[in-house]
């Protein structure tokens, strides 16, 4: 069979292959559908928020309503009706405060599925789970544990409640209210995220981690995550996404605020498999995110890891403003778009201080009818003496019918900078795959190995429970994307 | 345990092997001579599946079975080695992980349950030490920055840890000086067996001095013209191919 037929034939299956699509069947407590300023107030009102949240809220959706989508990045989809979507679904019945025990057992068995340990294990393996279903987040882990630390980590619309002055104090100030349409939009509407504070020297003693799952149809999920790391403390956040399976896009528009004071490190890593939409690009996940790092104190350091399989589009740019002297960003990323996925992914590194430091390495593979697009800023400003960066853009072309794009914008106003940008465009060639299956290696297997290879150095970058779940994830996405 | 029988095969249309007929025992080694363009790849390659080799007449048999209904990587798992002409270099993947894969891959596709990382470190080592290929080496990327002799080295190595029944060897020699050659023929000699059958491809004499094959079969345009035995090798070194091979056109 020619290589041409029998990549159709099994793209045609792939859509079929996606392991989390399915729906957990719970009363769910929802806002009317569309948005208003009714919306917003029923939103603030559900979470039980002060007045100034309120305002707050209502000030980014005045704001909203100005403003028009963004239409610069290379993705293609229908008009979003954003009357037609309901901004706030929670599972009914869900008090507030509770632990493991009193959670809804459909819901941990839909967390069991997703392989999440929320139980024992997960003290083996050293991770808290703040777990976000849908909009609520229903169950919080090892908060005893952090406590100790002094570490706040919290949904954050209880930090609202009982961190106010952080949260004023922080909320906002790297991703302004006005940044732009979604992230103003999530500031309106957001239901819920996670808050983390480290203070002062503590390095926080175990990975964070959130799930995040958007499980009600025609929801959108606006989770917004504020991180502050305090001077000399250290932390290191992970986040995994998965969405069931449906005919209609689900819209999700996150907003990620970072900020690291002197000589703080912050690494925030992401596994996202929302659902990709099927082999025909119907249903799947618009993926709108937000997310910024600001190195506000000298020597701080912010570091992003994303493995980005899922969505049917990806529309992200996790960034970092070297404000402080010193301070170092790094973004690491691998994005895989098969069958009709669209991802425009890239970052910004935008160095203000002295001696700041950047480095990007991003890997892009295509497969299916795909179009994969690195979109990236490094700025240079005018006092960012002796700024650098280094940026490295590979992209692997899988069949002959996707797209990989690169597009770099570097401006410099500082003649001391150095800027170095390399990039490649290659193709998982025949001798390869064919020295693998005489191996034995079938072909599949022989393609996630492959493609495993080409991503290694930003699979590295992972803590270590992570990086097995994402090597496979990378195996799953591209299953049958060789003929 | 191989048959191939008037063996016709095209290439893009091109027809490169036209009636080939072949026949090893196992314990026997077999060295297929001939000059360039002879189709001495081609039959490589169509005895390990690779895609775009049509078999457009006759049959490959392989214990009793029709090798050509078999996918490449089942043809692994059942014993086929191809030590490559020009082994590929597979960027990020380190070597030793790529034996443990395809270790793996074999063993599940002939029932078998894998062996752990340590079973197959333990394994690669033991068989690397002979071979001289260093732990360095093993956590190098596939290939990738490998000198010629290294990367046939690193070949050998393979068909040492996977043990194949019938092991086709292609220009092993091709890229080595001397040193490297007598290193790789050794590796290659310890892995003679009564129960494992070579095929020795090769443009040059020199590989028999070290590999002495138990029978030589002369391939020009396509089809076997001459066969012997090892003494074959060298009228063929002292008279060039020319003097054999009444070149077909």
């Amino acid at each position: 069979m020619s290589i041409a037929v029998e990549t159709k034939q099994q793209v045609a299956e792939i859509g079929e292959k996606y392991k989390y699509g399915f729906v957990t069947d719970i009363e769910m407590d929802m806002a009317p559908r569309g948005l208003s300023e009714d919306t917003v107030h029923f939103i603030s009102a559900k979470k039980g928020e002060p007045e100034w949240m309120l305002e707050w809220r209502l000030g980014a959706f005045k704001r909203w309503l100005t403003m028009k989508e963004p239409n610069w990045a290379r993705v293609h989809y229908p008009k979003i009706d954003y009357q037609a979507s309901y901004y706030y679904a929670a599972p009914k019945n869900t008090p507030l405060k509770q632990s493991l025990d009193e959670v809804d057992p459909k819901l941990l068995e839909t967390y069991k599925k997703l392989g999440i340990p929320l139980h024992e294990q997960m003290a083996l393996a050293g991770v808290a789970v703040d777990a976000v279903f849908d909009s609520v987040s229903v169950a919080t882990t090892f908060k005893d544990k952090l406590n100790e630390a002094g570490v706040i980590f919290c949904p954050i619309s209880e930090a609202i409640r009982d961190h106010p002055d952080l949260v004023k104090k922080y909320l906002g100030t790297v991703v302004p209210v006005t940044d732009n349409f979604f992230a103003t939009l999530n500031a309106a509407v957001f239901s819920d995220g996670t808050f983390v504070y480290v203070p002062k020297g503590v390095r926080c003693p175990m990975e964070l981690s959130t799930y995040f799952r958007i499980n009600a149809s025609e929801t959108g999920q606006f989770e917004r995550t504020l991180i502050i790391a305090d001077e000399g403390s250290y932390v290191s956040y992970l986040e995994g996404c998965t969405a069931p399976k449906r005919d209609e896009n689900q819209l999700h528009a996150a907003v990620v605020e970072l900020i690291a004071l002197d000589n703080a490190e912050i690494k925030y890593s992401t596994v996202q498999n929302w659902y990709p939409g099927d082999e025909n690009g119907l249903g799947g996940i618009f993926n709108f995110v937000t997310k910024r790092g600001d190195c506000r104190g000298k020597k701080s350091k912010i570091s992003w890891t994303q493995v980005e399989t899922g969505s049917a589009i990806t529309w992200k740019y996790p960034s970092c403003i070297l404000r402080g002297d010193e301070s170092v960003g790094e973004f690491y990323s691998i994005a895989i778009a098969n069958n009709y996925q669209q991802a425009d992914t890239g970052t910004k590194m935008i160095h203000l201080g002295a001696n700041t430091r950047s480095r990007i390495i991003s890997k892009g593979i295509s497969a299916g009818k795909a179009q994969n697009t690195y979109r990236g800023l490094v700025s240079v400003y005018g006092k960012a003496k002796n700024a650098r960066n280094y940026t490295q853009c590979d992209s692997l072309l899988i069949g002959g019918e996707c797209g990989a794009h690169t597009v770099p914008y570097i401006e410099s106003r500082n003649p001391t900078a150095r800027i170095e940008h390399e990039a490649t465009t290659s193709k998982i060639a025949e001798d390869q795959l064919f020295y693998c299956l005489q191996r034995g290696i079938p072909q599949d297997e022989a393609v996630s190995l492959i493609v495993n290879g080409f991503c290694r150095e930003v699979l590295q970058q992972l803590p270590m429970e992570f990086a097995v779940e994402a090597q496979k994830l990378v195996g799953i996405s591209l299953e049958g994307s060789v003929g | 345990m191989l048959d191939i029988k008037n063996l016709h095969v095209a290439v893009g249309g091109k027809e490169i092997l036209k009636g080939l007929t072949l026949s090893l025992q196992p314990g026997q080694v077999h060295a297929i001579m001939g000059p360039n363009g002879s189709g001495k790849s081609t039959l490589s390659y169509v005895l390990a599946g690779r895609a775009g080799y049509d078999i457009t007449e006759g049959s490959i048999t392989y214990n009793g079975e029709d090798l050509s209904a078999l996918k490449p990587e089942e043809r692994a798992a059942k014993g086929v080695f191809l030590a490559m002409q020009y082994p590929v270099e597979i960027p990020g993947v380190t070597t030793m992980t790529f034996l443990k894969t395809a270790l793996n891959a074999q063993r599940r596709a002939r029932g078998e349950p894998d062996l752990d990382a340590i079973g197959v470190l333990k394994l690669v080592r033991a068989k690397a030490k002979t071979l001289n290929v260093s732990e360095e080496m093993l956590k190098r990327p596939l290939n990738v920055g490998f000198s010629g002799g290294e990367k046939k080295r690193l070949e050998i190595l393979q068909m040492a840890v996977f043990e194949p029944k019938l092991a086709i060897l292609d220009e092993t020699d091709s890229g080595l000086d001397i040193d490297a050659l007598r290193l790789v023929a050794e590796g290659v000699n310890a892995l003679r067996d009564p129960s494992r059958a070579m095929l020795v491809i090769t443009h040059y004499q020199r590989l028999l001095d070290y590999i002495v094959p138990d029978r030589i079969h002369v391939l020009a345009g396509g089809r076997i013209v001459a066969e012997g035995g090892k003494e074959l090798a060298l009228e063929l070194e002292a008279k060039g191919y020319e003097h054999i091979v009444k070149v077909p056109a």
